[in-house]
């Protein structure tokens, strides 16, 4: 069920992307994506990746990956080497996600980056009607073992990004196999019924 | 140190070497041992360059040591590097001791052991004269080389001075120039070695005879350095060697102790003190950087080779970082790199040792280099 889920998110991701580019992957897990990228669109992957178990995952399928932090690691990619690159749900992950923004920008022409939205309806009335964290399919940790330290919804980041003067080329809200452009005119009501959000900037 | 070289498989090099010093080696001999059978389509080699101390005995058992190979654990039927499908090469590095030409082969001009009027080697060298035997071989492309350590340096080398020779390339628990660390280590070593009267500023092979005890010291300084604080704790503790308590002595009470005496003294067996000397310099002078003026990025410039990388995370000889370098610098001249961190306390000596996330990760990269480079051939 989350693979399948997981290949829509990809899917949507592979068709932002233009064929014959070059694309850095950052937490390229198991190298999923970046083999989807690579054999429906020819694109030049590269991973980096933390888990070694995903390391060994990517290296068996021929992937160019490397093992390292994108916390702390992102500074050896120079600047502008890639078209793109990808950040598929660990932006909430981070310590410092606008120090890890502005390096995305730095090294990729355009970023892509997908998030589990924390506007969803769903957990939205998890919290106001049970008053608990909300635990989905897309958030499946409780509070004391979650990753995410900084979760955000779509109009979050959508702010963010006007508010940083980051340029937001296109925005797609994922709800199961529905995709929907989102705008400033629909960002309300796309910001509840969308489990994830997509975002191509830079 | 009297072994018999007589049954080993030699290349005799007729083409003039130029060494980096300036002088050049004529037919100069460069033994070599094969694993497995050439392919057909000739894209199943693997060339493999060994450490400082190693040999071109990868695995199976040492014909002339009579012990298993030093990557028996990697090498083999079956094995990570799987000789029933893979043909695996290895040689002697040239400044070595076990078939190639040495500071012990007779130098043409006085007759005699060359001892040390043998000429500064580099890891440049020692890979340049290994070319020839890939043109003896038929060789035009490798699949893969690999080498870890000193044998990770040559292979960086052979990498930059010879980017159309290898589809692939996995350096190991190595650097691309030697840190000041390494660099005091090798003196330690060396200078054990000529402190040792026996030495005779390497005449000692004239009379037949080998600085066994300065030999040995250089030897335990390695095996230090070769082990990390916390595997050596483990291994050894304060255990004490067949005895209830302290001798009051100085024989060797510790465990540790006993061990890298019984190290140092049978390494004196298979080893030539001079060629420590040689090989030793020939690592600390390695810097790639300085080679290509602009810095490291440079040396990889346009490189088409497929790369993995890999360090072990308790190894303090050759570290993380170290690695990390070259790993940096092949992903700012865009180069196809692979990288993983392998969490071990064995430290340096891992890459020898049965690490099975490590032969695991190296198994996965040469096959599908394997597929990718059958492709490319077909193509």
């Amino acid at each position: 069920m989350r693979n399948l889920k997981m290949k829509k998110e990809f899917k949507v991701i592979a068709d932002l992307l233009s064929g014959n580019t070059r694309v850095l992957d950052v937490g390229c897990g198991d190298g999923s994506l970046m083999d989807l990228l690579k054999k429906e669109k020819n694109i030049e992957v590269r991973g980096l990746e933390l888990n070694q178990e995903n390391v060994q995952q990517c290296i068996h399928k021929g992937l160019p990956v490397i093992q390292g932090n994108a916390e702390t690691e992102l500074h050896q990619f120079p600047d502008q080497s890639f078209d793109y690159v990808v950040l598929s749900q660990t932006l909430q992950a981070f310590y410092d996600p606008e120090k890890v923004l502005r390096d995305l920008l730095r090294i990729g022409k355009s970023v892509v980056i997908s998030i589990p939205n924390f506007g969803f309806w769903k957990v939205r009335t998890k919290l106001l009607f049970f008053g608990k964290m909300p635990v989905t399919k897309t958030l499946p940790n409780t509070w004391y073992n979650t990753p995410n330290l900084h979760m955000c919804t779509i109009k979050d980041l959508f702010n963010f990004c006007d508010e940083k003067n980051i340029n937001i080329k296109k925005v797609i809200g994922v709800n199961e196999d529905k995709t929907s452009l989102i705008n400033k005119s629909n960002l309300e009501i796309k910001n509840l019924f969308s489990k994830l959000g997509i975002f191509l900037i830079g | 140190m009297n072994i018999k070289l007589e049954n080993i498989k030699k290349l005799e090099v007729n083409k003039p070497l130029k060494l980096d010093c300036g002088k050049t080696i004529n037919n100069f001999p460069l033994a070599y041992e094969t694993y497995g059978k050439l392919n057909e389509n000739k894209d199943n080699a693997i060339l493999v360059f060994h450490a400082l101390t190693g040999d071109q005995f990868v695995t199976g058992i040492n014909p002339i040591t009579k012990k298993e190979g030093w990557w028996v654990t990697a090498v083999g039927p079956g094995k990570a590097i799987d000789t029933k499908k893979y043909f695996v090469i290895c040689a002697n590095v040239i400044g070595g001791c076990m078939g190639s030409l040495g500071p012990r082969n007779i130098n043409p001009e006085t007759k005699t052991p060359y001892g040390l009027d043998f000429p500064v080697i580099t890891i440049k060298d020692m890979i340049r004269a290994q070319e020839s035997l890939l043109e003896h071989l038929g060789i035009k492309k490798l699949l893969c080389a690999t080498g870890g350590s000193m044998g990770g340096m040559q292979l960086l080398q052979f990498c930059t001075t010879f980017p159309d020779k290898t589809f692939s390339a996995v350096p190991i628990a190595c650097s691309s120039s030697h840190s000041a660390q390494n660099i005091a280590l090798n003196e330690l070593a060396r200078q054990a070695i000529m402190a040792d009267p026996v030495w005779d500023n390497g005449k000692y092979v004239l009379k037949n005879v080998q600085p066994k005890n300065g030999l040995a010291v250089a030897r335990m300084v390695g095996h230090i350095s070769y082990l990390s604080e916390k595997g050596m704790q483990e291994k050894f503790g304060r255990k004490l060697q067949e005895k209830a308590d302290y001798e009051f002595s100085f024989n060797a009470d510790f465990q540790v102790e006993s061990y890298l005496r019984h190290q140092g003294y049978a390494f004196t067996e298979r080893f030539d003190a001079n060629s420590i000397l040689y090989i030793t310099r020939a690592m600390d002078y390695f810097d790639l950087s300085k080679q290509f003026k602009g810095g490291l990025t440079e040396a990889f410039n346009d490189q088409k080779i497929k790369f993995l990388i890999i360090s072990f995370s308790s190894d303090w000889l050759y570290t993380t970082k170290e690695n990390k370098d070259i790993v940096i610098a092949l992903n700012a001249s865009g180069a196809d790199v692979s990288y993983s961190e392998i969490i071990t306390d064995k430290g340096h000596d891992s890459f020898l040792l049965d690490e099975p996330e490590f032969l695991k990760t190296l198994k996965s990269f040469i096959d599908s280099m394997h597929e990718k480079f059958k492709n490319e051939k077909r193509v």
